[in-house]
């Protein structure tokens, strides 16, 4: 994902439970669209499969037949592609370099934007809508428009190549999103509660940790969701910063480059692959329902 | 991990907040210190500051010299005007490339907003619509690089010869179902471009069936139901009543497509890093950047990307100050 989404529109509250709705009953006459919804599914499933499957077969079968004769005998499988792409082909390495860019490239916007956000919700100031809308504007402009100058900028400040840069790359990068998606969330918390923290004598920085933090927790977690996997998943910003150093590549990088140098090893490649897919595939799992609500939170308010 | 990179990515982690946080007790105590009239008038400047000066120095400066850049000569040396524009519209390889986005703009966008509805109507029906939507929606958290992997797999071509077996899932379903001669998706100009579209298309397609499906949970049952009742078909239902409802959502899905597809760059270039007239205008600014490294037509390019995003920017604009209106 390279794309930051642009938040949905103002969708009415989903009710938990549809009231009045049909139960949603198995009947013969609702067969076709069991059938044409599970026949794509499978046709949406079906291409990480082969992938998956292939990855564990030997080399010589991957490319001579297809990966869905692996289901039938001599069920011949291997774990010889998971060792041959860790071990020589820089992979293990970029694993940790992809985690030493993403980890710090999502913990740095959400702060700075935490209180940017806040500052946008509940502070008045002048130039304040004109500046938020300056940055619902950036949320659309494409990167390749910054590209040039930060590099040369990097080159003299010598970050290009360097973890740091790639840090402070997507730090910019990501704040349009991640200030508007908070500022949206921080502006929808009652105002009756910043009133009487107020009256007790609460002052901004008091709120700001003890109120807004605590009630923000889905809200940042599913920014923090969006960040990492942005991050993660990056190959322009990578490719243009990191400079092509192995030394620095993330998996996004070297898995680029082994389609070029392995060409039609493709046991080699779908392994390469399916390492660099585990990690954002166990992060969406587990966090699904926080993903899927940050996706259409700019919008269902609340 | 070696120690050393441990500490440095812990320390950035743990460091940058501290500093931030620390940052903001300090600032705080000073303003507290200053007369009550001015409290206000400080500290939102405070807390805004170090996100306005880093989306300055990555996005509004790099802009602002991008635009610089693209009017002068390659050197950087003499002021050309418009000239690298001229340049750059003048190479038919660059024609091609805006011909590929104009492919991707109407195909990809249409595609996923059609694939994404279709879903979101059809999984709404059925009882086990939860699996259905993590399944399609998946292949939104992998990357673009494996993405395009995974198609590159699927096309794959053997020519059709006694004792060769089609090893891409779509050719042996066409050469061996479907007794047709095996295509070479990614080379053959006639399907390639559509091919390397459909990648994206089953990336997104997850993202649009999602929002479609939370807007159709918030469509009030009674329309459909008064609409039924009085004797509507299911279709009628669909074409006039949740069709209409969801046009504001599903145009807002569509600006998201639209600014993806005009910035369709990872997927290209690892499928056929723009070979065979598949060329798009982000991986032909990368390649002027790098491989050429004339900066003057790459930031040509950038800006013509730029430009075709302004009537969205423009959109979004507008909708916004919609909605805070409404708020």
């Amino acid at each position: 994902m390279s794309v930051a989404p642009v938040a949905a529109p103002p969708i009415t509250q989903a009710p938990v439970v549809a009231v009045g709705k049909e139960p949603r009953r198995f009947t013969l006459g609702t067969l076709p669209l069991h059938l044409a919804l599970i026949l794509l599914t499978v046709i949406w499933i079906v291409p990480t499969l082969g992938l998956l499957v292939s990855s564990f077969r030997p080399g010589f079968l991957v490319n001579r037949t297809g990966w869905w004769t692996a289901f039938s005998p001599p069920f011949q499988f291997t774990l010889q592609n998971y060792s041959d792409v860790l071990q020589s082909n820089n992979l293990f390495a970029s694993f940790l370099n992809s985690l030493t860019i993403a980890i710090p490239a999502t913990v740095i916007p959400i702060a700075i934007a935490a209180f940017a956000a806040y500052a946008f919700a509940w502070m008045r100031f002048p130039l304040r809508n004109a500046l938020f809308l300056l940055l619902v504007g950036l949320l659309a402009v494409p990167l390749q428009v910054t590209l040039i100058p930060v590099l040369a900028a990097f080159k003299v400040l010598q970050l290009n190549g360097s973890f740091l840069g790639i840090w402070l790359a997507h730090t910019g990068y990501g704040l349009p999103f991640a200030i508007y998606l908070l500022r949206n969330f921080f502006g929808s918390l009652p105002n009756d509660l910043f009133e009487s923290a107020s009256i007790d004598g609460a002052g901004p920085v008091t709120m700001f940790f003890r109120l807004v933090l605590p009630l923000s927790v889905p809200a940042l977690a599913s920014l923090a969701i969006f960040q990492f996997l942005w991050t993660w998943n990056d190959l322009l910003v990578a490719l243009v910063y990191l400079g092509g150093d192995p030394a620095v590549a993330p998996m996004t990088v070297t898995v680029a480059n082994l389609v070029g140098s392995l060409g039609q090893s493709y046991e080699l490649l779908t392994a390469a692959a399916f390492v660099s897919m585990a990690l954002p595939l166990v992060v969406f799992l587990a966090m699904q329902r926080y993903f899927v609500r940050g996706m259409t939170a700019g919008a269902v308010k609340g | 991990m070696d120690a050393q990179r441990i500490t440095f990515l812990v320390g950035a982690v743990i460091g940058v907040p501290v500093v931030l946080v620390l940052y903001i007790v300090v600032t705080d105590w000073l303003i507290r210190r200053l007369p009550a009239a001015q409290h206000g008038r400080v500290r939102p400047w405070l807390w805004v500051g170090p996100a306005l000066l880093l989306v300055t120095g990555f996005l509004i400066y790099p802009g602002v010299a991008t635009a610089w850049i693209s009017v002068l000569s390659n050197d950087g040396k003499n002021f050309v005007g418009f000239a690298n524009f001229g340049h750059v519209l003048a190479d038919h390889s660059v024609l091609i490339a805006i011909r590929n986005n104009v492919l991707w703009l109407v195909f990809y966008t249409g595609l996923v907003l059609v694939f994404g509805l279709i879903l979101a109507v059809m999984a709404d029906r059925v009882p086990y619509e939860g699996a259905i939507k993590s399944l399609i929606f998946m292949p939104m958290a992998i990357s673009f690089v494996a993405a395009g992997l995974i198609w590159s797999f699927m096309y794959q071509y053997q020519p059709n010869l006694p004792g060769v077996h089609q090893t891409g899932t779509l050719n042996a379903v066409w050469v061996n179902l479907l007794h047709q001669q095996p295509i070479a998706w990614i080379i053959d100009e006639r399907v390639n471009n559509f091919a390397l579209i459909f990648a994206a298309v089953w990336v997104w397609t997850g993202f649009a069936m999602v929002i479609t499906s939370a807007a159709l949970k918030g469509i009030p049952p009674e329309l459909t139901e008064a609409a039924r009742v009085d004797g509507a078909t299911e279709l009628q239902v669909f074409s006039r009543i949740t069709i209409p409802l969801l046009a504001p959502t599903l145009t807002v899905i569509g600006t998201t497509l639209v600014i993806f597809a005009l910035k369709a760059f990872d997927i290209i270039y690892v499928m056929t890093n723009g070979l065979y007239n598949t060329d798009v205008m982000a991986r032909r600014m990368y390649g002027e950047m790098f491989t050429s490294q004339n900066y003057a037509n790459s930031a040509a390019i950038a800006m013509l990307l730029l430009l075709a995003v302004i009537p969205v920017l423009i959109f979004n604009l507008r909708r916004f100050q919609f909605q805070e209106a409404i708020r």
